[in-house]
């Protein structure tokens, strides 16, 4: 992919096509505009998405472009903007919903697990729920409690739901236009660490589908696994094992439900050797899940345990100790050394 | 725990009285003309309604204590509440039930076998909202529906299917949850959500007095109907054991609806006769004077009263009796024939579109039981 163009593409531009770079709220802000505009069934709903653009700017200029019938600044009340979409669903529609932030997704987990998961199940096929939760997660950002989550566990583990992230401009700008094209629920978790790094956006080519796992960064002695803004970290991290003349193999997870497992498994029967990593808890955990899955389809390929990486089972602290509790680089190479102690 | 009682009154709106008199109260007087209007045979509909809704839960109840249910859902006593709200809607009309409004399905065309199949434990849903007069799936998550049933209302709203004028093709939605669930945060977010965007929507609760073994008063102390306005609409309490009552209230307000003037309130004050559920036991928490009350209060009865005195022949009440015995044996049989589901139906739709950790499931199920069948030869 090269980058031909070097622009700000704004959301009135339409007709979108060649590279540009663009940060990834822009990107997904461009591929909402997109999703929009080629479908009227498509609409947003959330706090502040209107006239203030999102708390993070993600949906600015969208309520000019589509007005205020298809661009909804809700009521604060995060059950009530998940309940409400279920019957707009029911009606035809193709709600895209923002929760403010990760951990405020909670007052909503009823109607999302109990009712939003299960509620096709339920019609016996007859009521699919085009539904798309978008949710800013993760650290990195030195703000309060509830504002640096990482909160995708509890979804993955529900069934009905899909669960994706994206780690890249472009993912992000072709995943959400995949997931609001998807007949069933989609939790959109968006790193917001991430949010502001620009990247190259190739509006032609969407190229993986929405649920594949890719490797990002070829090498031969650790595979290392992670997503959303984890990815950036692990690529950080084989930067500096490549001076140190290891060869770390990166794959981006981008779907965690369902998750391609395939180039992940791929992978260990090249390299033997597998670390996890995730902003989330361990515990229970998303790598949890790797991990075991791994050694039922790899265990032959093993030349040591898998090994994960996370933050601690505490709950997020204090900013100011961030840096210490969010998996680092160096985090990250520490594993790598034990695995290949093994 | 006893708190100081403070005065909170609501005026309740009531056409007919319990000895079965056409007699308004006050607030009811308004409503009179949408009465005087109903023909006969909307009348002794109103009464065999409700009278085959008696019949089919004494049905149920027994379904349930032979083993051939998981449980059962009485509305023995609120049949005026269910009976009244229901005939008012018009067909294009969508209804969000709870899970009691047994009555309400089969007015709007449903089978209730369909019902009893859920409570048999063969499906988590059992009908087609679009094939049964848009009478939408029970909810067991209390007030969920709530939620639902307003964003089912605001979509109406950009479909531009309502409020255009043409009482024909204006629709509207009608939303059914108890008391208990009046306490949920979801109802009281629909309530907001309704408000704000002026819904086309009544929100009907029935309150039958009792959350399980909770009284009403743990929930509210003042009259549910209060509520109404405190979110900005219409709060609208009625006798709920009043099938005139029931569907005067409801008919004008889903006509407001319609009409494009947002959504209201009615709290129906009722009262369940028989217990929760078929594991409930009510003599564990309420008087005996308390049911011997709402027996004087009984809403089939006082209809009955009143259509004798308006001149209904003896023939007429056989002859419905006649017929809610044959719908009860024809439900008791057509449930007796319900069997299990293929165990496909663990993995079927619970996506729309294909995901691997399900199929590798389902394949791995079929192999699995298929591996045994060998065994049994």
């Amino acid at each position: 992919m090269t980058v031909e163009t070097i622009a700000d593409a704004s959301p009135e531009a339409g007709e979108l096509r060649g590279v540009h770079t663009l940060s990834m709220a822009k990107a997904i802000n461009a591929g909402l505009a997109e999703a929009m505009r080629n479908d009227p069934k498509v609409l947003l709903m959330g706090e502040d998405i209107g006239a203030l653009g999102g708390v993070f700017r993600v949906t600015e200029g969208l309520l000019a472009e589509f007005g205020d019938r298809r661009v909804l600044d809700s009521p604060l009340a995060e059950s009530g903007i998940v309940g409400t979409a279920i019957g707009m669903a029911m009606r035809g529609y193709r709600p895209v919903l923002e929760i403010q932030f990760d951990g405020f997704i909670f007052p909503a987990f009823d109607q999302i697990t109990t009712q939003l998961a299960r509620m096709n199940l339920r019609h016996d096929g007859g009521m699919p729920m085009p539904v798309v939760i978008r949710v800013p997660y993760g650290g990195h950002i030195g703000s309060i409690e509830h504002h640096q989550e990482s909160p995708e566990a509890y979804f993955a583990h529900t069934p009905g739901l899909r669960v994706v992230s994206p780690s890249s401009p472009h993912d992000a700008y072709w995943m959400i236009q995949e997931a609001i094209a998807s007949n069933d629920p989609v939790l959109f978790f968006e790193p917001k660490s991430r949010y502001w790094p620009k990247g190259p956006v190739d509006h032609d080519h969407a190229g993986l589908p929405l649920h594949a796992s890719r490797v990002v960064r070829r090498g031969d002695d650790v595979t290392v696994v992670g997503h959303g803004a984890m990815v950036a970290t692990l690529l950080q991290a084989a930067d500096i094992a490549a001076g140190e003349g290891r060869s770390l193999e990166v794959v981006d997870l981008r779907s965690l439900s369902p998750i391609d497992f395939g180039p992940i498994v791929d992978s260990v029967q090249r390299t033997g050797r597998l670390v996890v990593a995730q902003e989330a808890y361990g515990f229970v955990s998303v790598g949890s899940e790797i991990a075991a899955t791994v050694a039922e389809r790899a265990f032959y390929s093993l030349e040591a345990p898998v090994l994960r990486v996370s933050s601690f089972d505490t709950p997020f602290p204090p900013a100011a100790l961030e840096t210490e509790y969010l998996p680092s680089a160096d985090r990250v190479l520490e594993a790598v050394d034990r695995s290949l102690a093994y | 725990m006893a708190a100081p009682s403070r005065d909170f009154t609501a005026p309740t709106v009531q056409l007919l009285t319990p000895e079965g008199d056409l007699r308004p109260t006050p607030e009811a007087e308004g409503y009179l003309p949408l009465v005087e209007a109903l023909p006969d045979a909307a009348l002794e509909q109103f009464y065999r309604d409700m009278v085959v809704s008696r019949r089919v839960d004494v049905t149920g109840a027994n379904l349930q204590r032979q083993g051939q249910l998981a449980l059962w859902v009485p509305s023995h006593g609120q049949e005026a509440a269910q009976v009244g709200s229901a005939r008012a809607a018009r067909p294009q009309d969508h209804i969000f039930p709870s899970y009691r409004e047994h009555v309400v399905g089969m007015i709007r065309g449903l089978d209730p076998v369909a019902i009893l199949k859920l409570l048999r434990g063969a499906t988590l849903g059992g009908w087609k909202p679009e094939e049964n007069g848009n009478f939408h799936l029970y909810t067991l998550v209390l007030a969920s529906q709530t939620l639902h049933a307003t964003g089912y209302a605001m979509g109406l709203q950009f479909d531009g299917a309502t409020a255009t004028g043409d009482p024909e093709a204006d629709a509207a939605v009608l939303v059914y949850y108890g008391d208990g669930s009046t306490s949920q945060g979801d109802a009281n977010e629909a309530l907001v959500f309704a408000s704000s965007y002026a819904t086309p929507q009544v929100f009907f609760v029935q309150n039958n007095q009792w959350a399980i073994s909770v009284p009403v008063s743990r929930q509210s102390r003042s009259p549910l109907a209060l509520r109404g306005g405190g979110f900005g609409m219409p709060g609208i309490r009625i006798d709920g054991n009043d099938v005139l009552a029931s569907y005067a209230v409801t008919r004008q307000a889903l006509e407001e609806a319609r009409a494009g003037e947002g959504p209201s309130f009615i709290e129906a004050v009722t009262y369940r006769m028989g217990a929760h559920t078929t594991a409930d036991d009510p003599t564990k928490y309420r008087t005996d004077d308390e049911v011997a009350y709402w027996t004087a209060r009984d809403p089939i009865t006082r209809f009955r009263t009143w259509l004798e005195g308006r001149g209904a022949s003896a023939e007429f009440f056989d002859r419905v009796d006649e017929e809610a015995a044959d719908v009860a044996a024809d439900i008791r049989t057509r449930a007796l024939e319900l069997t299990a589901p293929p165990r496909s139906d663990i993995f079927a739709h619970v996506y729309s579109e294909p995901h691997p950790l399900i199929e590798a499931q389902a394949a791995w199920l079929e192999e699995y039981e298929n591996s045994f069948e060998g065994d049994q030869a």
